[in-house]
């Protein structure tokens, strides 16, 4: 079954992913930080998106969308266009290659990111795996 | 979309001259104790003060620097203000002229987070002249900076992309006494990145062409330079920085990741680590699932690369064979490494190879298990075969 991203069927699709994943268990289980994903809007899309998802040892506890209304102080917050998302998860840019061209902005703590790079790596892997349609 | 950058560059006899027409009021030399005994040191003042400047010397660059030395490198910057800071010296004091001139521009900063992600307020106080006087680390022409986490017992890949040195200064007459075993070790350094540089995920058509010139370089001079060839050393000067340049604009691999983790447990020369683990990644590399490129570094070495399986397991042959000729040691054990303290610190190496940024860009990315055994197979010396 293909999930539109950016959406909370999608949030939780990568979640079901993530948690059945032993090389990302393996590869984030010194991460601890909730990171918070805005997806600004190109073409169809409207408005901008936000996910949330709470990674915890190699785990993911919780994943959703969150309404623009609703405020959250997460560990981490990237923020990029829906196509900077769309090539990362088809392979095409590598994630920490768009944060040092700043197609992907993060707030938070850089050196974690920097010291988790198989995590990083292995997310985005999982990404890859749910099978995802993007808005025209 | 990614950048090119690289130093403005000064080579050959009287390069240091060059300092002579620099404009400014004050400069801070970061170098090391050696640097100061040799006379090198005061052949920089000597041209610094030509240009009409005041200089200061911080002289307490250790190898494998630390932390600690970067800060109060910065500290004693802050006292003088200088407008240039001068790295003179090998790698480790070039990296610490880096990390002092970030954080004179960026006071209360941590060092830990001189990162590519930050954005970094730098040349608005000072510039960074980089003068190597090895022939291998390439620092001149890079951004990296590698510190020691001494309480980690860790080495921590820093540098941002700005923090480039302005200007770097090859000249010959800083090399042509280098010691044999520093010639050797930085030597094989400086192949390493070349090698990484034409081969990790990031290689750019900007970078190829400087790494392959500097892989032939290497070869070809080398062994000479190590025997204290004049012209040869002058060419692998020029190598090292052509290498560094490369990695500098596409990254490093898989050798540096478990280079960086065995020099920081066990205190040894970075070229050495990095060198000794690089045939056993390019072995590793070619049995993964994604193309390599070790056959077009065959090809351009005139060996014999029908497929890439023979490019690679004769590049493999050609490292070993430069390595056996210039005395370099071929496995853990030949480094002097007990297979006791390799066991008792395999955790921590694996730990902090899996989690070094250079694993990143490596074409093939070992598993926890994999890194386990890539460390066992290089104590024993036994081709990778998985």
């Amino acid at each position: 079954m293909a999930y539109l991203f950016p959406s909370d069927a999608w949030a939780k699709a990568l979640m079901e992913v993530l948690n059945a994943s032993e090389a990302y268990a393996q590869a984030a289980k010194n991460w601890e930080g909730d990171c918070f994903f805005t997806i600004e809007p190109e073409g169809s899309m409207t408005r901008p998106v936000n996910l949330w998802f709470d990674l915890w040892h190699g785990k993911c506890r919780a994943a959703r969308e969150i309404p623009p209304e609703e405020e959250v102080t997460p560990a981490f917050r990237f923020s990029g266009k829906l196509s900077v998302y769309q090539k990362i998860f088809e392979g095409k840019l590598d994630p920490i290659k768009a944060l040092m061209t700043r197609q992907l902005k993060l707030q938070g703590d850089m050196k974690a990111i920097m010291r988790a790079p198989k995590a990083a790596q292995e997310l985005v892997r999982c990404a890859t795996q749910v099978e995802t349609v993007y808005p025209e | 979309m990614w950048y090119f950058d690289v130093p403005h560059i000064v080579y050959g006899e009287e390069a240091l001259s060059h300092l002579e027409t620099l404009k400014g009021r004050r400069a801070l030399i970061v170098t090391d104790a050696t640097m100061v005994r040799l006379g090198f040191v005061a052949q920089v003042e000597a041209a610094l003060k030509a240009s009409g400047m005041e200089t200061e010397v911080f002289a307490e660059v250790e190898p494998d620097p630390s932390l600690q030395t970067a800060r109060r490198a910065a500290k004693r910057a802050h006292a003088f203000a200088p407008d240039w800071i001068v790295g003179l010296g090998g790698g480790s004091c070039l990296d610490v002229a880096k990390a002092c001139w970030v954080l004179y521009e960026n006071p209360g900063l941590d060092p830990a987070a001189i990162n590519p992600l930050e954005e970094l307020a730098l040349r608005e106080k000072a510039r960074l002249v980089a003068i190597p006087t090895t022939i291998g680390t390439g620092s001149e022409a890079t951004w990296a900076i590698v510190l020691t986490d001494t309480e980690a017992q860790c080495k921590l890949g820093l540098g941002s992309r700005q923090s480039l040195p302005d200007l770097a200064i090859l000249d010959p007459r800083f090399v042509a006494n280098l010691p044999a075993q520093v010639a050797a070790d930085t030597g094989m350094d400086a192949l390493t990145h070349a090698i990484e540089g034409y081969t990790n995920t990031w290689h750019n058509d900007f970078t190829d062409g400087l790494a392959l010139q500097a892989i032939k370089l290497i070869f070809a001079h080398l062994p000479a330079a190590i025997r204290g060839d004049a012209a040869a050393r002058e060419r692998m000067q020029v190598a090292a920085c052509l290498a560094g340049m490369a990695c500098s604009n596409s990254l490093f691999a898989l050798a540096h990741s478990l280079g960086h983790a065995l020099g920081a447990a066990f205190h040894l020369p970075h070229g050495r680590c990095v060198g000794l683990f690089l045939p056993y990644t390019v072995e590793f590399s070619v049995r993964g699932p994604e193309p390599t490129r070790y056959g077009e570094i065959a090809q351009a070495l005139g060996l014999p690369a029908s497929t890439e399986a023979e490019g690679a397991l004769n590049l493999v042959e050609a490292i070993r064979s430069l390595a056996r000729e210039i005395g370099q040691p071929l496995t853990l054990h030949d480094m002097g490494i007990a297979e006791a303290d390799l066991e008792a610190r395999l955790e921590l190496l694996v730990g902090n190879a899996e989690a070094d940024s250079q694993t990143l860009t490596s074409v093939r990315v070992p598993t926890t298990e994999e890194f386990r055994t890539l460390f066992r197979y290089a104590y024993a010396g036994r081709p990778v075969d998985f």
